[in-house]
């Protein structure tokens, strides 16, 4: 990113494809399994053999209805697939069963925001999501020269929900942010797992850009990008482009309607870190749609729609909405712990509850929980300590009874012994010290050391630290915030 | 109307056929011939007749998403033309 506001708009478009969490196939029972060695997963009907007749899973349509409610989509009460023909060896029938003039749904939108406040919430429109099958693999050993392909068939005929939206996003941060919510929503509603290295998520980015000249608002020609393998690729390939598009119009002027002017198809090199043309030419995208004879249409009521939509229940948006609002959390903490996914939000409002404040709670789950989790690969469903545990533990913490640095190594305790965080006291020897013991040690420091009193009334603000030290050594479980105000306040007694 | 030639040649290409200029000949008429059979239909007048997107009038038709087993994976390799035992072979893929 250059200092100056670049002269021109960025217009940004995404059209992503989600694996369904489904167990089979969309039209046979092969399963869906990731990783199983090549073409184990394939019978006649997902290899296209003459003869066979595809039969839709109602779960992958299921899926597919909860997404579009959740996208805020309209549910088409009548819909149909049709074949969409092209030539590929990964399409083993020449076609793919996917949805042309009267997808499910179509006009919804996601909001998006920013816990940075990089830019102002906004709506991003989705034009429609619809279903369809993915193709197979197609894998080509470069350093072979000239050998051949190899094609595996497990992936053919997933069910895949393909989510367009308008060119409504404005940056690189818009289209990462849309991206994110969207991962989080389709994880949140258990569609699909998003995983983008096993290839359930995949993103293509429709990008150009407007300018202001002298002779009038003009846009450059849109570029599609592929091949981007992670969000943080997405939010890179798109800045680079829009860069690249800037130095071409510069040079060459070329604008979106010149005759001779398409759209154009590049991949993303994450390893040089820039696009590269993929396909330069107009390609007469003849695909001859027409309705699958094989598949009979599906119909949806007014009444299943509002089913649907009252079984959403709490949206992420709405959770991140409720943290704040009841527990107190500001956007940047409510966004930390909804991304985290609906269990981590469960053991948050619990522990939160327990322990009586929503900030205290957030604080340590992000301080102290992530930081484990991450450190030792856990997820909050194996993390050993109980919400209600930790909970627990933030009450004696509030109330004074332990001090948070002490109360970080009971939390230690617990997560090794499994013990409550009472028990993981006594076994530290933790005790809250007595008011009056405390005062009484205070007094006898603050006698004990002349040269530290002097410090402290000429402004030296360190030496109160020395007192906290030398109270720990005399009594560990001295709370060191009390022990630095009772000192401060026998020395401001003294003559 | 019947099929023009380049029209054939057009469909040939995008079905990945290639047809010798004889061949191309005899589509067309071929083709042609079943076109303007079906072009029929279009004397029909169909004022006010609702499309149907279907032949049969059904809809839902669902099955429920359990595994049945896949099939035999050297019997399934074994109706391509090419295959290594474990991937079907085609000519080289390259580029997008
Ligand atoms: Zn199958």
């Amino acid at each position: 990113m250059t200092e100056s506001t670049p002269p021109y708009t960025i217009v940004i478009g995404l059209e992503t494809h989600v694996q369904l969490q489904t167990e089979t196939k969309l039209f046979c029972g092969c399963s869906t399994k990731f990783g199983a060695p090549p073409n184990t997963q394939t019978c006649p009907v997902c290899t296209g053999h003459p003869g066979t007749l595809p039969v839709m899973n109602r779960r992958a349509f299921e899926l597919s209805l909860r997404t579009a409610t959740a996208l805020n989509c309209n549910i088409a009460t009548f819909t149909k697939w049709d074949r969409k023909q092209y030539y590929y060896p990964d399409l083993p029938k020449g076609y793919q069963i996917s949805q042309y003039d009267l997808p499910f749904s179509y006009e919804g939108w996601l909001e998006i925001s920013d816990p940075k406040d990089r830019f102002p919430p906004k709506k991003v429109r989705i034009i429609r999501a619809h279903l369809e099958e993915d193709a197979g693999k197609s894998m080509h050993d470069e350093h072979a020269g000239k050998a051949d392909s190899k094609i595996d068939l497990n992936r053919t005929g997933t069910p895949l929900l393909e989510i367009v939206t308008h060119p409504d996003m404005r940056s690189p941060a818009e289209a990462k942010a849309y991206l994110t919510e969207l991962k989080l929503l389709l994880t949140h509603l258990g569609v699909s797992d998003c995983n983008m290295q096993e290839g359930s998520l995949r993103v293509d980015a429709n990008v150009n850009l407007h300018l202001d000249t002298p002779a009038g608002k003009v846009a450059t020609p849109i570029v599609e990008i592929k091949n981007m393998n992670s969000f943080r690729a997405v939010e890179k390939a798109v800045a680079y482009e829009a860069e690249r598009q800037y130095a071409e119009w510069q040079e060459t002027g070329r604008k979106l309607g010149d005759p001779g002017v398409f759209k154009r198809t590049f991949g993303w090199d994450d390893v040089k870190n820039r696009t590269h043309v993929q396909r330069e030419k107009e390609e007469s995208a003849d695909y001859r749609y027409f309705p699958d004879p094989d598949l009979v249409p599906v119909t949806v009521t007014e009444e299943r729609i509002a089913a649907v939509r009252a079984g959403l229940g709490e949206l992420p948006a709405q959770v991140r909405t409720r943290l704040e609002g009841s527990y107190g959390l500001t956007a940047y903490d409510s966004d930390v712990i909804v991304n985290q996914g609906r269990a981590f939000i469960e053991y948050f409002t619990t522990a939160a509850d327990t322990g009586g404040d929503g900030k205290t709670a957030s604080n340590w789950l992000q301080q102290d929980v992530l930081r484990v989790m991450g450190e030792q690969n856990l997820t909050i469903e194996n993390y050993p300590v109980p919400a209600a545990a930790l909970g627990d533990l933030l009450k004696l913490v509030r109330g004074g009874e332990v001090d948070t640095s002490r109360g970080r190594q009971v939390l230690q305790r617990m997560f090794d012994t499994g013990e409550s965080a009472e028990a993981a006291m006594r076994s530290l020897g933790i005790e809250k010290v007595d008011e009056s013991a405390l005062v009484a040690l205070c007094e006898e420091l603050v006698a004990a050391n002349p040269k530290l009193v002097a410090d402290v009334k000429a402004g030296k603000m360190q030496a109160a630290g020395s007192f906290v030290g030398q109270a720990k050594k005399k009594n560990p479980n001295a709370n060191p915030g009390r022990v630095k105000d009772l000192c401060l306040e026998i020395i401001a007694r003294l003559p | 109307m019947s099929l023009s030639r380049a029209e054939v040649e057009k469909v040939s290409l995008l079905g990945r056929l290639q047809l010798s200029p004889a061949e191309l000949d005899l589509m067309t008429t071929q083709l042609g011939a079943i076109v303007g059979y079906v072009e029929q239909l279009n004397e029909l007048n169909t004022d006010g007749i609702e499309p149907m997107a279907h032949a049969v009038p059904t809809s839902n038709v669902f099955r429920d998403d359990v595994v049945r087993p896949s099939a035999d994976r050297a019997e399934i390799l074994s109706n391509a033309p090419h295959a290594d035992g474990e991937f079907y072979l085609v000519p080289a893929v390259l580029g997008e």
